[in-house]
């Protein structure tokens, strides 16, 4: 049984194209106006940026940086604000016993390497050989670190000092929520005291948009909020980090650290995706957190990305919770494994200030609740996987 | 009804209660032990693509399943299923096509394959330089053809075809990830979430790029003639390791579960080690202290003193790096004592099945402990005097065993140690 401890989050890391930390992301959320978005560098795809980085000031070392590509820096810049925040960093005495989970897709292509031998390959005969020796010559070493998907948890030990243990979860949405879930059922549990969980996703790259583009799911054409995209609809990927630290509330409490919020247990799951499974699923997750949500104060942050029906799934399904709903993606793109931290992150924000953020586009809904204490994050897969976190306000 | 029966720390104790297994041995504990325990190498040279160019023309390659054109995602999942599909039998668990838990599953990192870039290439027909907006043209044809890439498709193929509970997890920890895999079924079971959970490590990724990655690094044995004396753990002249493919799968599960049942217990996961290291992206720490502690945690685990372990199976991979640290991790953890336990590597025979390799060898960790026998480190003929262990050189030995442990360590200062035993009396 999960749940018999309290698990708070004492630690907040995120980037966004909407800026760096919890506040910058949120005065645009409350704000509102037009989203930071990319249509020509990736025309016909449309893209979130990533904001302007300082990475030295969390990978002090050049020689670090180096060793890694942009979702790495991107992943341990962002660790290094959450541990800052929980007031673990730098101090090897906590980190020693940390846990990690990160959620990571595979790494990144060398794009020119690739084209390079693409079209080298259409004018040799021997195409065998000819690859085996192109990759011999045209590969980087160090690439190939930055193509392992262990390798931003990795760093993350290298340069923040995080090494109580480290577990890296794949598959788009689904390893974002289950690296959630499995970190708040490990503390709750008493398996862990102390764990940073999250990830980082390079979105504004050629190869990701490759693997979007084979399975119809990236956004071209004209921005739209995620709700009102067309029968089929699309998601805009967004590059982005996001890092949580979990911590058990014994524990905070021994070293006087501040909860965010606490987090109850993440409930996920899967379907075949046949019609009416999405919504049949989301149902029976809410009716498991139900009788924990005080719906006088709670509202939904949904993890709708935009594509259909998935979104059209979820806009259903959420009808029948009767709470509040804002949407993230519209502002901050799609980062597949991150964008239930993101969420999260944005939650805590949110409870912070009492309040919902300014709706954006037709499935958002209802008004903000007053002195809001609850916050109900949602995640439905591009092709799999749906989840439920709830966070609470700690009085 | 009894009480329920509990370990030294009043948690659930986890049986095991089904293995499967694939290498480039064959398909199936029985033939994979006939050969591990007869000291028969599965190292060949590579036929699945020409090597023409590569420093390395070995590999541990799983022959006997693939077939022509396989994508390193299909036959991982292959793999994957058979071992799944040994061990589901063995535990006589569920129902077809109905296992009761979860799935935790360490699969190779995917993403889209040259053969698939090239074919995109073709259609795109491009006049001149081949452009990545060249495939996004044709991506989407090309996928409805061929199916679209997804990153979590084996663990949602095998979820489906097992029909696990829940959402599959997918993991990756480097060269511990099949241990890993171990690691979750094991917490969620101790925790109550599950009384039965699947794990799997599988790899069958081998390709010209999987290659020359490792190749790059200087981690790969470049000693090809003949290839079943490539992979030489411990000895003086090893050069790095075999990359190699398999597949393993365990049945874990609640022991009062298992007994209640009336399922025979092949034996019990009694403690999980870890610990990161943050010395280096590839490299252990000189000082091994990472690798110390995650026997320590293991061992502390477990409950258990070092004295109390029979057998190390060893992560023993064959590069000059790891088998020098394996070797400071092991007797620091048991002195002089180390002189005294035998310790192995499966690798010397089945290459390293990275991914898959933590599941691979906690089976046939099992396997010893079942069969009473310590399968041997093969091609050991020049013994490194900076590393006097008892690897069980070349012959497999019987010996009385009870309990055993085995190390799976990663790039990415990835440590896992697994503790078996076999079942309490």
């Amino acid at each position: 049984m999960s749940g018999r401890r309290e698990v708070w989050i004492t630690g907040v890391g995120l980037i966004t194209c909407l800026g760096e930390g919890l506040e910058a992301n949120w005065s645009h959320l409350q704000r509102g106006g037009p989203p930071l978005y990319d249509d020509k560098s990736f025309a016909p795809y449309i893209v979130h940026p990533l904001p302007p980085v300082n990475f030295d000031r969390q990978i002090p070392k050049k020689s670090d940086q180096r060793q890694m590509e942009l979702w790495q820096r991107i992943g341990v810049y962002t660790a290094g604000l959450a541990l800052n925040d929980a007031g673990i960093a730098g101090k090897p005495e906590l980190l020693d016993g940390t846990d990690m989970i990160v959620a990571a897709a595979g790494g990144e292509r060398d794009i020119p390497a690739d084209t390079g031998i693409l079209t080298g390959m259409r004018k040799v005969a021997e195409r065998g050989p000819f690859l085996n020796e192109r990759l011999m010559s045209d590969l980087r070493p160090t690439l190939f670190l930055a193509q392992l998907p262990n390798l931003l948890a990795g760093n993350i030990a290298i340069v923040h000092g995080v090494v109580g243990s480290s577990r890296t979860f794949l598959g788009e949405e689904a390893a974002g929520v289950d690296a959630v879930r499995i970190a708040q059922a490990r503390i709750a549990a008493g398996q862990s005291e102390l764990t940073l969980v999250g990830g980082a996703y390079h979105a504004t790259r050629w190869d990701v948009l490759l693997v979007f583009e084979q399975s119809g799911a990236a956004l071209t054409g004209a921005f739209a909020p995620v709700w009102d995209r067309g029968p089929h609809g699309g998601f805009a990927p967004g590059n982005m980090g996001a890092f949580l630290v979990l911590e058990s509330r014994e524990h905070a409490q021994g070293r006087g650290a501040r909860a965010h919020a606490r987090l109850l247990p993440v409930v996920s799951d899967r379907n075949k995706r046949q019609p009416g499974e999405i919504e049949a699923t989301l149902r029976r997750q809410w009716e498991s957190i139900a009788p924990h949500v005080d719906r006088a104060h709670a509202g939904i942050i949904s993890g709708a990305a935009g594509l259909q029906p998935t979104t059209a799934a979820e806009r259903t399904a959420l009808k029948d919770f009767g709470l509040p709903v804002r949407n993230t993606g519209t502002y901050i793109g799609h980062g597949l494994e991150v964008q239930f931290p993101a969420n999260l992150a944005i939650a805590c924000a949110a409870l912070e200030h009492g309040r919902m953020f300014a709706p954006a586009g037709t499935g958002d809904s209802g008004a903000s609740p007053s002195r809001m204490s609850q916050v109900v994050v949602t995640s439905v897969g591009n092709w799999r996987g749906e989840g439920l976190g709830l966070v609470e306000r700690v009085t | 009804m009894a009480a329920a029966t509990r370990d030294k720390f009043d948690r659930p104790i986890v049986a095991v209660t089904g293995i499967g297994v694939v290498t480039s041995l064959g398909v199936g504990k029985s033939d994979n032990w006939t050969k591990l325990s007869g000291g028969v190498s599965g190292i060949k040279r590579i036929s699945r693509f020409p090597t023409e160019g590569l420093r390395t023309n070995i590999a541990g390659a799983v022959n006997e399943v693939y077939r022509q054109d396989m994508s390193p995602a299909e036959l991982s999942e292959r793999v994957a299923l058979l071992a799944g599909e040994e061990a589901i039998a063995e535990a006589q668990i569920g129902g077809k096509g109905r296992f009761p838990g979860p799935l935790y599953l360490a699969p190779p990192p995917l993403e889209i394959e040259w053969a698939d870039r090239i074919a995109m290439t073709e259609m795109a027909a491009a006049n001149a330089d081949t452009t990545y907006p060249d495939l996004m043209r044709v991506a989407r044809d090309y996928a409805a053809r061929h199916g679209a890439f997804r990153f979590a498709i084996i663990g949602e193929h095998l979820a489906e075809h097992f029909g696990t509970e829940g959402s599959p997890i997918s993991l990756n920890t480097a060269c511990a990830s099949g241990a890993s895999a171990i690691q979750l079924g094991v917490e969620a079971i101790r925790r109550g979430d599950c009384q039965v959970a699947l794990a799997i490590g599988a790899d069958a990724s081998l390709t010209p790029e999987s290659l020359v990655r490792f190749s790059l690094l200087s981690a790969l044995s470049t000693q090809n003639d003949p290839p079943e004396r490539a992979s030489k753990p411990f000895s003086k002249n090893r050069d790095g390791f075999v990359l190699a493919e398999g597949a393993a799968a365990l049945v874990l599960e609640d022991l009062d579960h298992a007994r209640a049942r009336g399922a025979r217990v092949l034996g019990i996961l009694e403690g999980v080690g870890e610990k990161s290291d943050s010395f280096h992206r590839t490299r252990s720490s000189p000082d091994g202290k990472p690798i110390v502690a995650t026997i320590r945690n293991a061992l502390a685990d477990a409950g258990v003193a070092p004295e109390e372990i029979d057998y190390i199976n060893a992560h023993g991979t064959s590069t000059p790096e790891n088998d020098k640290m394996e070797h400071l991790g092991v007797s620091t953890v048991f002195g002089e004592a180390i002189r005294g336990i035998p310790i192995s590597s499966n690798k010397s025979m089945i290459g390293h099945t990275l991914t898959a390799a933590g599941a691979v060898e906690a089976v046939f960790t099992l396997l010893t402990l079942q069969h009473q026998r310590v399968p041997p480190t093969i091609n050991h003929a020049v013994p490194d005097p900076a590393i006097p262990l008892d690897v069980v050189p070349n012959a497999a030995r019987d010996a009385k065993l009870h309990r055993a442990m085995s190390n799976s360590f990663g790039f990415g200062g990835q440590n896992v140690c697994l503790v078996m035993a076999l079942e309490p009396a």
